[in-house]
């Protein structure tokens, strides 16, 4: 190996720090053993580049938005419906419950796909609307992953850890809703997947069906596998 | 139990199994080579796409217990064979191959049109065989050491060993009579086809023979094949596939519609003992390609499902139309003289109408190809079936069911071909116990409804034309 250069291995050290979490300068100087100086002006650098943003009212320092989009050069929702179109077909018609694919936008979820129940009842296609995030499942799931997400709580923390999310009642009475997160080829999370029904069929004795969960999962990662051809 | 088909298509082969629902249990695929060996000429090479189809087929079925095989086939692509080897004597011709337009220039059109319910042109069959029977072979076919078939018979012949065709096949070679259903001598002399390399003429859907115990029950034209996946059964029902191209097939029931208005006269699907039924077909050259052109040639988007996000950037087409007459104008218009046109150009139009502009191009022919099947029909299109890839984008459906004034319905299950020969194939068998219960399987997934006012809808429908005007005369003739 030839000679390398020491701030560009700084700046990359500095971004594995801020990688899933917030620092403020006095943490990334103990850290990386810099003086700040130094440490100030490679912030400077990568904040003027858009790898890295300050926020403004804690001053603590996290990943921006341009590097973020580097590895997955920003996933088109059109073509994430494109993508998706076999396997969410697939869940329907295994799950045999609507299909829903979101993406959050603005704090709310922006649903890009929809697969009415295949019961032929009168449905009306939702591409296009907005869902709440906090209280549906595809909601829980895009904001557990969401770099920008405050505190997530107790219950992100669980839907990161398990790989799935649940809405009982929460949007609608009677109503239940999963998702599982879709992944683009980087490990970032691009939208989410699931299936909306009623109560009574989705779960027993008051717990979530653990076969429609299976259901969301595998269509979740056929999908990431998918985008990853 | 589950049902399998095979999916021989331009590019690759695949094989689906289902379940009793529909549903895709397995899928498996592989490609073979397209080969160039001169400008116009495509050609397959059969042993090549046996070998695929042996290999999808084992994949896609390991371990699963399989009531019935469906074949659906790229159409008019011919096949020549040594019976007693049972190897391609030469290479496969393929259904896009134009070799054969010096050919048929110097023949009569008229008598196919009447008797076969087609234009005599180089997509179809009859003239290819003509071709290689030219090149040396002549002889030996009529001694019948050579057999002809299209991809379902070559399929066919390998899986069971006997030379047969379905009718939905034979339907697209010029050599069989659309109203008697049998090879056709008038046509057969016209074309210098000897009957010994023929294949018998049989239904869509029967038991032809068995593959290692597997029955093989159904073939089907891949349009066709789609037409009964989409479970289009009545007279009027209709689907439209939206690939690079786009095929519209309508069921006109159990008698020929010989079309006034350059529609193609087709056999959609004929069942055991049962009476054939018969359909419309129209095919638009240029839809999901004019979509590629824009990425590929122009640059303005990076995938196709990105023209969405272009074309939404604006709210209508801002009196921009566009008509890929890049080959001529195909159905119902048939001029080959014509070239494509963006018309209605302003200092106003950007690149976000322009994108508007290419998705319209697609929901403005299939309402001419509509009109004119409705016209022959006598039947009136109430709602279009879709299927296809072009199918996920959403403001193409929209426009396509503004375009129109019918809801546009797009089935759960995406893969209708596959889906259409595997049922034919399980109806054979009594996988499935009859059309009812395929309806049954058939659900709704997406309805895009009609939603501008009349006025606007015909405004833009005279726009079009009249950019459809502007794209005549311009290849002058020698």
């Amino acid at each position: 190996m030839g000679e390398t250069i020491q701030s560009v291995e700084r700046a990359a050290a500095i971004l594995r720090l801020l990688a899933g979490r917030r620092l403020g300068v006095a943490e990334l100087a103990r850290a990386t053993a810099l003086p700040k100086g130094t440490l100030h002006g490679i912030l400077r650098t990568l904040v003027h580049v858009g790898f890295v943003e300050q926020d403004a009212a804690t001053g603590k320092y996290r990943l921006g938005a341009t590097l973020l989009h580097l590895g997955s050069s920003y996933l088109d929702v059109n073509e994430l419906r494109a993508r998706s179109l076999n396997w969410a077909d697939g869940l329907a018609g295994r799950s045999r419950e609507s299909v829903w694919i979101g993406t959050l936008h603005e704090g709310q979820v922006l649903v890009i796909h929809h697969v009415f129940r295949p019961d032929d009842s009168m449905q009306i296609l939702q591409v296009g609307a907005y869902l709440p995030a906090r209280t549906t499942a595809l909601g829980k799931v895009l904001l557990a992953h969401d770099p920008y997400e405050e505190s997530g709580g107790d219950e992100l923390d669980l839907v990161r850890s398990r790989g799935w999310a649940a809405d009982l009642e929460e949007l609608e009475e009677g109503e239940v809703s999963l998702a599982a997160p879709i992944k683009d080829p980087s490990g970032v999370v691009v939208g989410a997947i699931g299936i909306r029904g009623a109560l009574e069929r989705l779960t027993r004795d008051g717990e979530v069906d653990m076969r429609y969960v299976s259901y969301v999962r595998e269509a979740a990662r056929a999908i990431t596998r998918d985008l990853a051809r | 139990m589950y049902a399998a088909a095979i999916d021989q298509g331009t590019t690759s082969s695949r094989c689906i199994v289902f379940d009793h629902d529909g549903n895709i249990i397995s899928v498996a695929q592989r490609e073979h080579r397209q080969i160039f060996p001169r400008p116009g000429w495509v050609e397959h090479d059969a042993a090549e796409i046996w070998a695929a189809v042996q290999g999808v087929l084992a994949e896609a079925v390991d371990g699963l217990e399989i009531a019935a095989l469906g074949i659906t086939n790229q159409r008019e692509t011919a096949v020549l064979w040594d019976r007693r080897t049972g190897e391609p004597v030469c290479p496969a011709i393929v259904w896009q191959d134009t070799r054969t337009d010096e050919l048929i220039a110097g023949m009569d059109g008229e008598i196919f049109r009447e008797r076969a319910g087609l234009p005599l042109t180089t997509y179809f069959s009859g003239p290819k065989v003509r071709w290689m029977l030219d090149r040396g072979l002549r002889e030996r076919a009529e001694r019948g050491e050579i057999l002809f078939g299209t991809v379902d018979s070559w399929l066919i012949w390998k899986l069971t060993g006997r030379h047969v065709t379905d009718v939905t096949n034979a339907s697209r070679t010029l050599m069989m009579n659309i109203h008697t259903l049998a090879w056709d001598d008038e046509l057969l002399a016209a074309l210098g086809v000897p009957r010994a390399i023929l294949p018998e003429i049989r239904p869509s859907s029967e038991v032809y023979g068995h593959f290692r115990g597997i029955p093989v029950a159904a073939a089907l034209g891949d349009q066709q094949a789609a037409l009964f996946g989409q479970t289009c059964f009545e007279p009027g029902e209709t689907k439209s596939t939206y690939g690079s191209g786009s095929f519209l097939l309508m069921n006109t029931g159990a008698k020929p519609v010989v079309s006034r208005h350059g529609l193609l006269t087709t056999v959609g699907y004929q069942l055991g003992d049962g009476p054939a039924t018969y359909a419309l077909e129209g095919a638009i050259a240029v839809t999901g390609s004019l979509v590629q052109w824009l990425r590929d040639n122009l640059g303005l988007i990076s995938s196709a499902a990105e023209i969405e996000t272009l074309a939404k950037t604006v709210d209508d087409n801002g009196g921009c139309y566009f008509v890929p007459a890049f080959s001529g104008l195909f159905a119902p218009h048939w001029r080959g003289d014509a070239r494509g046109v963006i018309a209605g150009l302003t200092a106003f139009v950007n690149k976000g109408h322009l994108a508007r502009a290419v998705l319209e191009a697609t929901a403005f022919q299939t309402r001419e190809v509509v009109e004119a099947m409705n016209a022959d029909a006598g039947l009136a299109l109430t709602s279009l079936r879709v299927d296809g890839g072009m199918t996920a984008d959403n403001l193409l459906m929209q426009t396509l069911a503004d375009v129109l004034d019918v809801p546009v319905i797009r089935p759960v299950v995406a893969e209708t071909t596959a889906l259409g020969a595997a049922y034919a194939a399980g109806l054979a068998t009594g996988y499935w116990d009859g059309l009812a219960t395929l309806r049954a399987n058939w659900h709704k997934a997406a309805e895009w409804r009609p939603g501008i006012d009349p006025g606007r809808r015909e405004r833009e429908y005279r726009d079009w034309n009249k950019a459809v005007a502007r794209t005549l005369d311009w290849v002058e003739k020698p």
